[in-house]
């Protein structure tokens, strides 16, 4: 990879020569202005003389990933995360866009809030930030948050999300679920029924019965889908499940699926390739909500993303201070991170085993998850016209996870040692690299423009 | 032997190895001069988060009867209770130069968790973890058991397990760390372990251990067990919906006069009535059980001071730095490494 | 103590035959009767492992000399492991069983049975132990062999066999009770160098 010597600015023209197209056949692109200008053979002699040159021979372009479910924490817990070190880490990671979580201090559940987070994101420039509205004032379960002003606010805010708390409420979700479709939102529910799972600290069985440890029973997440899915059918709502964690769940949203309800589901990297069988260590750096379920489940959801039953990857990124981690195990809080190897645990589970092929790759991780999340400048086709949302991939790269090099400040990885094969080489955003050879290279300057803080792919 | 933090680790050979040191230092207990100078200059600290006044002093006379320095550090009324972490409180019992830490907390694990952090340096023994284990309460069970199964037989106990015994262990396992931990170590030294008592407060999960499971104490009794260990009933699971009410409980699960008869009827002349205290007289078990000659609870009281010396012993006495030479075997803790692929 | 090396094994040497030890252990028998102008309040205690086959084959030649004597109530074993001031600097060793004849040692004469007397060590822990379990009237010590470099101001009463040694090398005993060479129970005295 070479990029002339000579010019200190950020080169407004890439030409990317020899990529292997979502994995298929190799050939050149030429991003221009944000967007892609030319791809194969054309793009070559459309590139003008200055436009830094990238050796791609043997790397995978595809488009920019999208996550539905990250935690950025701030505002409230700048010490766990920001948005620029969080927006960072997603850059690193092979995102273009990532939704903010509601679950901040104060929670993102007014106007104010979300568009606070989207300003900060902005300002960063690492990646595209969505901020994710609060279903519920304050996520506390009784009335619904100003949803609407939400959606019309400067954030445009469509996934909605007391992510952390469920939605238990029957009356509450199916309020929220018809109240959404006057902007055409999705309800992003956490799956969890409260009552059967108060104290809980990992998944119930074998492994909790040995350890002593409450258990969060896989039919806790279950019932509510259930309810969930037929509260969708009824109202005629868009549901997105999050973080579908157990064999269980995956059937019912096939069931769901097959009755044409429009339900779509996520999984994160860790539910794909952990198991609660970690827990014997009481290390709490295996302590997520979901919880860690059996070898069984692992099975079950890679072979729902498979097959489409579960739509999408969503990281479920939530860094936490040390001192959550560095504690008891009912003590610590609950979250790995995750924007940083979710990649390489997708390509490790899913690519590696055939599973997927690098287009069913970018169909889980970019396309669906644009498309649930309304944004319709991500997750497109790498053609000409397309917006440069893409990335680029060294499939064959290997390397050992090291929390204490990432770019995001939580180093609650639960991957931690382990050795993972790919790597991002380059990312770019709306035509700008934030990465280059595999590091940080610079955030794309913030569009405030004479048309205010419209960028240019808002439109 | 670096740590003893559950018995479900616990090798056969070491179990048998902590059981013969405990033997000698019942031995000790019964002389006159009750002390031996094998720890003196080493300091154990007793770390409790958790009230239990029963385990604290039988810990502190094993560790002073060895000639240790003890320092109790209850949680309660100390910095712990400002909020100070497991991680700062390990570190300065680091900096008082701790050999061993007992610790007895309400977190499952927490004293894994203090042994594989490296937060500290010293010894952990677990005295009690939430819900998870208490492996010298199971071991003075096995102890008091074995001198019980050698007295039957005839023979001597030092040396043999307890092949051929059938334990049966009664009340709340789901919540029981002395039946988790008996549950390992029984079945590790050879005894058949039979479970009774509320489907409710068996855990999910039950299945996959090496034990029959009984939601019948009268079927369970006809089994003939050689021992019955009743589980205390902690009184915050009685209003939890665990069970209608504490009077049924006691009826299905109690043992109760009736029952203490029905032994007597079946012939069961040598089968013993084990709890590891305290104990709800009325409830769990009836006060003629309790008193009969057939409890050991007193017994095991006494075994719990042996059985710790041996557990404070086999940790401290030797070169911390030759675990690998140790041509005995030594017991090494299984820290699962918490990694797949 | 470390197990030599097969390929360099040491050199060995037999210093004691079984018939030496038979007669050295006659000698100490009638040492203590005369010393102790009889057998009176005589309790023998062997240190483990290997004091204690001693202090029983003792205990029958002094019945042989005193028919009123019941080599089985004035033998006992005395462990010391608890008492070593080297406890650290080994792996931990499980104690073994203190046995005491059942008139006990208060107001006794006990003579402590060990094979080799090296250091003295292990002979300071077996008067600290003795102490903790009653209160002798006196105390003598017999060993098989006495190999010299004392480390602490300690003598044996009874010997055996004195043996001028170099630290560099290893006196080993071996008696029928315990030790099994090559399959069958040997009685010797050996010095190997220590590579």
């Amino acid at each position: 990879m070479t990029t002339p010597a000579s010019t200190p600015a950020a080169p407004t023209q890439y030409l990317i020569r020899g990529a292997s197209l979502l994995g298929r056949d190799a050939g050149d692109l030429l991003l221009r202005d944000g967007v892609i200008a030319a791809v194969g053979s054309a793009a070559a002699g459309e590139a003008s003389p200055d436009a830094a040159i990238i050796d791609a021979a043997g790397l995978v372009a595809l488009p920019g990933m999208v996550d539905l479910h990250t935690h950025l924490r701030e505002p409230g817990r700048e010490d766990a995360e920001t948005v620029e070190t969080g927006s960072r880490a997603a850059a690193l990671g092979g995102f273009t866009a990532i939704h903010a979580m509601a679950n901040s201090s104060p929670v993102a559940d007014t106007a104010g809030v979300v568009e606070q987070v989207y300003r900060l994101g902005l300002a960063s420039g690492w990646v595209e930030v969505r901020p994710v509205g609060a279903v519920t004032v304050g996520l506390g379960g009784e009335r619904l948050a100003e949803l609407g002003a939400m959606a019309e606010s400067r954030a445009s805010v469509r996934v909605f999300s007391d992510d952390g708390i469920c939605v238990s409420d029957p009356v509450l979700m199916r309020r929220a679920l018809e109240y959404v479709k006057a902007f055409d939102g999705v309800i992003a529910q956490h799956a969890q029924e409260p009552r059967l799972t108060e104290g809980a600290q990992m998944n119930e069985g074998d492994v909790s019965a040995v350890l002593g440890l409450t258990g969060w029973p896989a039919v806790a997440e279950e019932s509510i889908i259930a309810r969930d899915v037929l509260l969708a059918q009824h109202v005629g709502s868009r549901l997105h499940v999050c973080h579908v964690s157990t064999a269980g769940s995956v059937e019912i949203i096939r069931w769901a699926k097959a009755r044409g309800i429009h339900v779509t589901a996520e999984v994160t990297p860790h539910h794909l390739l952990l198991t609660d069988d970690l827990v014997r260590s009481y290390d709490p750096v295996y302590k997520v909500n979901p919880p860690l379920r059996t070898p069984d489940d692992v099975s079950a959801l890679r072979a729902a993303l498979a097959d489409g039953t579960i739509d999408v990857v969503g990281t479920d990124h939530a860094p936490h201070p040390s001192e959550h981690k560095e504690c008891e195990w009912a003590q610590a809080a609950m979250g790995m991170t995750g924007l940083e190897t979710a990649l390489s645990v997708v390509q490790h589970a899913m690519v590696e085993t055939g599973l997927l092929d690098w287009e069913g790759f970018a169909r889980v991780t970019s396309v669906t998850p644009a498309r649930i999340g309304r944004l319709a400048h991500q997750g497109r086709p790498l053609a000409a016209g397309e917006p440069a949302n893409l990335i680029l991939v060294d499939p064959t790269a290997r390397w050992t996870v090291d929390p204490s090099t990432m770019a995001t400040k939580g180093r609650n990885s639960p991957f931690r040692g382990l050795e993972l094969p790919g790597s991002v080489r380059a990312t770019f955003f709306a035509g700008h690299a934030t990465v280059l050879d595999g590091r940080l290279a610079t955030p794309r300057p913030a569009a405030l423009g004479a048309t205010g803080e419209a960028p240019a792919w808002s439109i | 032997m670096k740590h003893l933090l559950s018995t479900q680790d616990l090798s056969a050979r070491n179990a048998l190895r902590l059981l013969d040191v405990a033997e000698e230092m019942a031995a000790v207990g019964e002389r006159e001069i009750k002390k031996l100078p094998a720890l003196r200059g080493r300091t154990v600290v007793n770390l409790f988060f958790e009230d239990s006044t029963r385990t604290r002093i039988s810990f502190e006379a094993a560790a002073k009867r060895l000639s240790a320095d003890v320092i109790n550090f209850a949680a309660k009324g100390s910095s712990v209770s400002k909020g100070e972490s497991l991680k700062d409180t390990a570190q300065t019992l680091e900096a008082m130069s701790a050999d061993a830490v007992v610790i007895r907390h309400p977190a499952s694990g927490a004293p894994a968790r203090l042994a594989a952090s490296g937060w500290i340096d010293a010894a952990v023994v677990n005295a009690g973890d939430g819900t998870h284990e208490h492996p010298t309460q199971a071991l003075l069970d096995a102890f008091t058991l074995r001198r019980h199964w050698a007295q039957v037989g005839g023979t001597a106990s030092a040396g043999t397990d307890l092949t051929g015994m059938k334990v049966l262990i009664v009340g709340d396992v789901l919540h029981s760390r002395v039946a988790r931990s008996n549950v390992w170590l029984l079945t590790t030294l050879g005894a058949e372990v039979l479970l009774a008592g509320p489907p409710t407060l068996l855990p999910v999960g039950v299945g996959a251990w090496p034990c029959t499971v009984f939601y019948n104490l009268d079927d369970a009794l006809a089994e003939r067990p050689d021992a019955v260990m009743m589980l205390r009933l902690q009184a915050e699971r009685m209003n939890a919906a665990f069970f209608p009410s504490t009077r049924e409980y006691s009826r299905r699960w109690g043992f109760d006069d009736g029952r203490l008869a029905l032994l007597d009827t079946l012939g069961l002349d040598d089968t013993v009535i084990m709890h590891p205290g305290p104990m709800n007289r009325g409830l769990e078990i009836s006060s003629a059980a309790a008193d009969s000659p057939r409890s050991t609870v007193l017994a095991q009281v006494r075994n719990g001071v042996s059985v710790r010396m041996a557990t404070l012993y086999l940790l401290l006495a030797g070169d911390p730095h030759d675990d690998t030479h140790d041509q005995h075997d030594d017991l090494t803790v299984l820290i699962p490494e918490g990694r797949t692929p | 103590m470390t197990v030599p090396t097969p390929e360099s094994g040491p050199h060995k040497r037999v210093v004691l035959a079984e018939a030496d030890i038979d007669r050295a252990l006659t000698r100490i028998a009638h040492e203590i009767l005369e010393a102790n102008k009889g057998s009176r309040d005589l309790v023998l205690l062997g240190i483990p492992r290997r004091g204690f086959p001693l202090a029983q084959r003792l205990a029958q030649k002094i019945a042989a000399v005193d028919p009123a004597v019941d080599p089985d109530l004035i033998t006992g074993q005395l462990d010391v492991t608890m008492y070593r001031d080297d406890l650290r600097r080994h792996p931990t060793r499980s104690p073994l069983a203190t046995q005491l004849p059942p008139s006990g040692i208060d107001d006794k004469v006990v003579v402590l049975v060990d094979d080799v007397l090296y250091s003295g060590r292990t002979v300071r822990a077996a008067l600290d132990a003795l102490a903790d379990l009653g209160r002798p009237r006196t105390v003598r010590l017999a060993v098989l062999v006495d190999r010299g470099h004392r480390e602490l101001p300690i003598r044996a009463d009874h010997v055996g066999k004195n043996l001028p040694t170099s630290s560099r090398e290893r006196v080993r005993v071996h008696l029928a009770e315990i030790d099994l060479i090559g399959g069958s129970a040997v009685n010797e005295v050996v010095i190997e160098d220590r590579v």
